[in-house]
């Protein structure tokens, strides 16, 4: 049997490399403290990131969903754009020319989901947007952030001045997070969902936002690189917490029926097609005050108006058998044209059974209808279900 | 008489019977494990071909035929609850049993002496 480490995602990024034609993998200011805390590492966004520790995927997992994990998510870009007039709206209207969100009327400390559209209306990655105040904060994807901050320079250097910012992310999530993080930043306390503050931790200037990728309330934390290692082993001598490594992050972000960019979001992708259709703010609508005006907008108000002909749903193998990403969806047992492909799928720890997200056409999208996914040769029973299977405990004021 | 597969499996043989497993350094590696798909008795398998699969949260992985033998019993044990595997890896999670076609291709296999050797 095989039991290599392999890639935690089909994430391009993630793919095995041949040591000799690829760049050595970088290395987070985390890193060695995850070796000395039993981290199994691999390749992934280009850098060695922890895709496991001692405990496992599954009770990491359920660490989370129970208590608190911490994860190091510093291979993600973190970016600043400000306004060269000074004026910060200025950078707010610019960035609503690469976006169908809202960035106007995002009020200061608050922070939005947004995604970069191309011209056909595909998505080139998705994103946090924070108003900081005098400037916007952006968290993309790691394997997406040098084409994420090259296209940010192209598109807006006019009008904006562009940073990337060399500094760490922790993601703290799981019920027990607010306590654990409240003991060193008693300010996170009074935060709603989607707040970004700025709260000095252990005597750092750290950015806060709450918010995360598991369906949990949680935070992600950005700190100076410097200080990273200080922070974690502050928060990890909390009982509650524990470090979770990306398999987890996986499992988790899967049950809560969140995207992943290169499984549910490509460049051929819309959000409509991906199920996003409630990320598109109202002001960037066909009626509403600035109407369009961003990358693909006619493709993508014309699938809102219209629907489109495929669209992201959950599924429920009636099985115990984990339907992964790549299975074809069929109608019947037998015969037929694929209807769908599934973009993310395996066990579900929290469910006690398997999960999967999928993309299918619009017909067959229907909760409860009965689709059959290609596993092994074989055509397994799954049922089109709701795409959170979890519920969602974010704090919400 | 016990044997070791590179590919991380155990045979425990009497009478010409191999029960056949995976090894607690295999278990560890895959992590706990939340589905098995054993083979049907009285199947005929032919070594290196796909016998059994194991899925942990991550991953699915394939278990080889060790060698050419048929499936004369099945432990549907570890399909009811696949965490016997990680817990008991050589005893109450082993997988099937097969008997051999060939007694004498035992002798291709490791001892534990050699398997130690290779998981280092």
């Amino acid at each position: 049997m095989s039991i290599e480490p392999r890639p935690v995602s089909t994430d391009p990024s993630a793919a095995p490399r041949s040591p000799s034609t690829s760049p050595p993998l970088k290395q987070t200011p985390l890193h060695a403290l995850q070796l000395t805390l039993g981290a199994r590492m691999v390749p992934f966004a280009g850098y060695e990131m922890p895709v496991q520790f001692a405990a496992g995927v599954l009770k990491e997992h359920l660490q989370v969903r129970g208590s608190a994990g911490l994860f190091d998510v510093s291979h993600m870009g973190q970016l600043v754009v400000r306004a060269k007039s000074g004026i910060a709206v200025d950078a707010a209207r610019a960035l609503e020319l690469l976006v169908p969100v809202d960035i106007l009327g995002l009020a200061a400390g608050r922070q939005r989901y947004a995604l970069f559209t191309n011209a056909s209306g595909g998505v080139l990655d998705d994103l946090m947007i924070a108003n900081r105040g005098d400037h916007l904060l952006l968290v993309v994807n790691g394997a997406c952030k040098e084409a994420d901050e090259a296209y940010l320079r192209a598109m807006l250097s006019k009008t904006c001045e562009i940073e990337r910012l060399d500094r760490a992310l922790i993601a703290l999530q799981g019920p027990k997070s607010g306590p654990a993080l409240a003991t060193l930043a008693p300010d996170c306390t009074d935060m709603n969902f989607m707040d970004v503050r700025e709260i000095a931790i252990l005597g750092h200037a750290c950015v806060v936002a709450r918010s995360g990728y598991t369906g949990e309330d949680g935070f992600e934390i950005s700190t100076p690189a410097s200080a990273a290692v200080e922070i974690t082993e502050a928060l990890l001598a909390d009982p509650a917490v524990a470090p979770i490594g990306l398999g987890a992050r996986d499992s988790l972000r899967l049950e809560a029926g969140l995207c992943l960019y290169g499984c549910e979001l490509d460049d051929t992708t819309t959000p409509v097609e991906a199920a996003l259709g409630w990320a598109i703010s109202k002001a960037r609508r066909a009626a509403g005050a600035r109407a369009g005006g961003f990358p693909g907008a006619g493709v993508i108000l014309g699938q809102l108006a219209h629907g489109a002909a495929k669209t992201r749903v959950g599924l429920r193998p009636e099985g115990r058998a984990p339907v992964r990403g790549g299975a074809p969806l069929f109608l019947s047992l037998e015969g037929g044209a694929p209807i769908g492909i599934v973009t993310s799928g395996g066990f579900g720890p929290s469910v006690d059974a398997p999960v999967a997200m999928s993309t299918v056409t619009t017909a067959y999208a229907a909760t409860g209808t009965r689709l059959f996914a290609e596993v092994r040769g074989k055509r397994l029973p799954v049922a089109v279900a709701e795409l959170t299977f979890v519920p969602h405990t974010y704090r919400r004021g | 008489m016990l044997k070791f597969t590179e590919d991380h499996e155990w045979l425990k043989i009497e009478d010409g019977v191999a029960i056949v497993g995976i090894t607690a350094h295999a278990a560890g590696q895959l992590g706990d494990l939340v589905f098995v798909q054993l083979p049907d008795a009285g199947a005929h398998i032919t070594k290196g071909a796909g016998a059994a699969v194991v899925e942990s949260v991550k991953a699915a992985s394939d278990v080889y035929a060790p060698l050419d033998g048929e499936v004369v019993e099945i432990n549907e044990a570890i399909t009811e609850d696949p965490s016997l595997v990680n817990a008991d890896p050589m005893g109450k999670g082993w997988f099937f049993k097969l008997k051999l076609a060939d007694l004498s291709a035992l002798d291709g296999l490791m001892d534990e002496s050699a398997y130690m050797k290779l998981i280092g």
